[in-house]
């Protein structure tokens, strides 16, 4: 695995709590232990897309660095072996 | 609306294509309980259903599902990437190449074609509820199937993800239906549809 994978990897198990916990809380909204879950993993995946997007590329079309280029199709796509 | 983010829910790098493989996991993108059904089931009930965090439940469960579609076309496509017509005669999958050469299209391992009559959306919250669990259900036995039928670590790992996410959706819906009888005539929660029957009363 190489660093850009390695961070990807570091998003993807951020953004993997906040999917499930996020099932969690619409079934049980006023549990105080999963939001605060919710709100730590939320603030790390923000920032780890910082950092991603900022090395390797955009995550999101809204986070595409205003250039003389669209850059959004530059880089592999997810279901690329090369991603 | 939705807005797609660049990654998949869980990573897919798989080094040995295999289009033996690929014809028994392209089940889960348009077979009876794959990924494409689930996503449409879900996405489709929640209009209709009148308890908002039952919709909340609906609509998140129903999300994942996209990305859940997305990565098991992440691993047909990256089983059958760079086969030789030798490999792909040898593994009997050349009646689904001379269609669709390696493109992705929603069929079951049999090769009958995505069909949306293999899940509903009946207008009735205990009635689709129900429906909902028993698919979890479905699909975690054809993962434990193709667990059963599949060495390959780089397929496995994913798979088992997705195996794991069938029981916790499983669960998620089990609540949503205890939110919903908790709502209802507790001595017959048959009584009345509440997606139908209260606008009536309300009129």
């Amino acid at each position: 695995m190489n660093d850009r994978q390695k961070l990807m990897w570091r998003i993807s198990m951020a953004g993997f709590a906040i999917d499930d916990v996020k099932l969690f809380l619409n079934t049980h909204p006023c549990d105080k232990a999963a939001l605060e879950f919710y709100e730590k993993f939320r603030d790390t995946k923000k920032q780890l897309e910082k950092e991603y997007t900022a090395q390797y590329g955009p995550l999101r079309a809204d986070a595409v660095p205003v250039s003389d280029r669209w850059t959004w199709a530059d880089n592999p796509w997810p279901w690329e072996w090369e991603a | 609306m939705w807005t797609y983010d660049r990654r998949l829910q869980f990573p897919v790098k798989i080094a040995c294509p295999n289009a033996n493989t690929a014809k028994i996991i392209i089940t889960q993108f348009g077979g009876p309980d794959g990924e494409l059904a689930a996503s449409q089931r879900y996405l489709s009930q929640r209009y209709s259903m009148p308890f908002r965090e039952v919709a909340g439940v609906l609509t998140d469960i129903g999300t994942e599902e996209l990305a859940h579609m997305e990565m098991i076309c992440a691993i047909v496509h990256q089983l059958t990437r760079n086969l030789s017509i030798e490999q792909i005669k040898d593994a009997g999958f050349d009646t689904y190449f001379v269609d669709h050469t390696a493109g992705l299209w929603p069929q079951a391992a049999s090769g009958t074609p995505f069909s949306a009559t293999v899940f509903q959306s009946k207008g009735d919250a205990i009635t689709d509820l129900t429906e909902d669990m028993a698919a979890e259900q479905k699909a975690r036995t054809t993962y434990d199937n193709i667990l059963r039928l599949v060495d390959d670590p780089d397929v496995r790992e994913p798979i088992k993800f997705l195996r794991a996410r069938e029981i916790v959706h499983f669960q998620r819906f089990g609540e949503a239906m205890r939110i919903v009888t908790d709502k209802l005539d507790s001595k017959n929660v048959y009584a009345f549809n509440p997606e139908f029957d209260r606008m009536k009363t309300s009129d």
